[in-house]
């Protein structure tokens, strides 16, 4: 097929999941257990690997902008530098590429297992709609845990690039704390709160997606999981661009 | 004293009294079909899998599908289910043209039924327990009516003692038993059986045939068992199930004097129906596709 009739049809596919994930809210069953069980999975699983990325990822922050700072002589903005890198733009990205690559993997493999097992036929033989039982709960359980793990990265991140201006470069920490609280304002901590918001729908719903069109056996499954890393990634990045545009227009924030 | 509540067999010797068997099986309700197929045609892309089928399935009947791999039998059955749609003509499930139907609508009727998937199909993070249970769970039902339920069925299919085993650590022949007794939940009038026999040995296949018997005989269910295996064919349409004076389940053979009329085969054949009758038609025909399937030679 050709490339962009497959992306077509790829996007209607995608839109027609999450279109009948959000019709099937509107009646039950509704499977809150199924949801609580995805969201300890999602939030406190994921909570390890998104700490070490948002700690490091302030810390070096700080080591490579410092020197530039203080060429500047403005080294006393640096927790302000590293506070609206990570708050508007790391902090949800980098949480969102590393849940993608943990839980949208994991979600596409199990859900193409259990395709090419046919266990999701033997769920829809036995009255029960794969949808409400295995996707709502999934991406319901990513929408609401992301913004979580997105605000633990960004003070993660912050002490991080607080310990390596203090350490290494002999900031104080007062100076340090300083800046980042003149740095940043309510308006983006919420619009760093939104974006997780949209990246965990298109994590859920990409990998759902993913895993629930697996064919061709175990080698399928292997490709599900590369695809929905692959996709979610990408597209977190581009909806990442117009949603820091959206919001630079809708909440005035991100413009000198 | 003999119980047979499916009135599986009919005397063919004159000096047999059937007059009252007859009557039982001519019943209206018996008559009606449980399952219709009327014309159905099903093609994936470029690829004609069924072309103008059309059969039923009476009360208590088991119809037998035979027929290449890859020749539409296992797509029968999920067209049944309305797991796929046909391109043309119409499924009648209890009178009930369920065609149409949405998927919330399926959903419906889809409790009526027990399917047995090929592998099993069961609920791999799950115990044996939970898997049976899955229906009844979805559904609400109270503890204890579940846990009686789920240990009546795994009884049935003589597994009791894997009741806490994940599936796993089952056998192959295990995991269809166990995914017999999670389809029999809810005592469906329909069970369809998807080569449930497939890679297993004789014996463990001779068990899963008499499951199917029993239901048919015992239990008066409608169903249909897709296989290639021509050991399955023999088993069900050569035996039916009767409780003996102790109360135990005893597997008759219908010898030369006895015609089984409630089990039926039907061949598929590039897509149409090649053959649907009787097993010792099935056996006495001379077409060569058939002699080939049948004979092996």
């Amino acid at each position: 097929m050709n490339p962009l009739f497959r992306f077509i049809a790829e996007l209607q596919d995608v839109s027609l999941l999450l279109w009948r994930s959000i019709i099937s809210l509107r009646h039950g069953p509704r499977y809150f257990a199924e949801t609580l069980r995805q969201m300890d999975m999602i939030g406190v699983g994921s909570l390890p690997i998104v700490l070490l990325t948002g700690f490091f990822t302030g810390g070096v922050l700080v080591l490579q902008t410092y020197p530039t700072l203080e060429y500047y002589s403005i080294q006393n903005e640096s927790g302000r530098s590293v506070a609206t890198s990570l708050i508007r733009e790391l902090g949800p990205v980098l949480s969102a590429l590393m849940v993608s690559g943990r839980i949208g993997s994991a979600i596409s493999a199990e859900l193409g297992s259990m395709v090419v097992s046919q266990q999701i036929e033997a769920m829809r033989a036995l009255g029960t709609d794969p949808i409400r039982k295995l996707v709502v709960p999934r991406i319901a359980a990513l929408i609401l845990m992301l913004p979580l793990l997105t605000v633990a990265a960004d003070i993660f991140g912050l002490i991080g690039g607080g310990i390596v201006a203090n350490y290494i470069y002999s900031q104080d920490v007062q100076v340090f704390v300083e800046s980042v609280r003149n740095g940043i304002s309510t308006k983006d901590i919420v619009g760093g709160m939104i974006k997780p918001l949209f990246f965990g729908l298109i994590i859920g719903v990409v990998a759902c997606h993913k895993g629930l069109s697996t064919r061709g056996g175990t080698v399928g499954v292997g490709r599900s999981v590369t695809n929905s890393v692959v996709t979610a990634s990408i597209w977190v990045i581009i909806f990442d661009f117009f949603l820091a545009k959206a919001l630079q227009y809708l909440l005035d924030i991100g413009r000198l | 004293m003999l119980a047979n509540e499916g009135n599986s067999v009919l005397p063919l010797s004159d000096d047999v009294e059937f007059s009252d068997m007859e009557e039982a099986v001519d019943a209206p309700e018996r008559i009606a079909p449980v399952i219709e197929f009327r014309d159905i045609c099903l093609a994936f892309d470029e690829k004609v899998i069924l072309d103008g089928i059309s059969f039923s399935v009476r009360r208590g009947e088991t119809k037998i599908i035979l027929g290449r791999s890859g020749g539409g039998k296992s797509t029968i059955i999920r067209l049944i289910l309305g797991l796929i749609k046909p391109d043309a003509g119409r499924i009648l499930i209890d009178g009930e043209d369920i065609t149409d139907y949405d998927e919330p609508e399926l959903m419906q009727v889809r409790q009526k039924i027990g399917m047995v998937f090929q592998e099993g199909a069961l609920f791999d993070s799950l115990p044996v327990y939970e898997n049976v249970a899955y229906r009844l769970r979805e559904q609400g039902t109270e503890e204890e009516e579940v846990d009686a339920e789920v240990r009546r069925m795994l009884r049935f299919v003589a597994l009791e003692d894997a009741i806490d085993k994940m599936p796993n650590e089952l056998s192959g022949g295990m995991r269809r038993r166990v995914g017999i007794a999670r389809a029999l939940v809810g005592d469906p009038e329909i069970v369809l059986f998807d080569e449930p026999t497939a890679g297993l040995d004789p014996p463990t296949a001779r068990t899963i045939c008499e499951l199917a018997i029993k239901l048919r005989d015992l239990h008066d269910v409608s169903s249909i068992f897709v296989t290639h295996e021509m050991n399955n064919l023999r088993y069900l349409s050569s035996e039916y199930a009767v409780i003996d004076e102790n109360g135990e389940v005893r597997f008759e053979k219908e010898g030369g004097r006895l015609c089984m009329i409630n089990t039926e085969i039907m061949m598929l054949r590039d897509g149409k129906i090649g053959f649907q009758g009787k097993d010792e038609e099935l056996m006495r025909s001379d077409d060569p596709y058939i002699r080939t399937f049948v004979h092996g030679k």
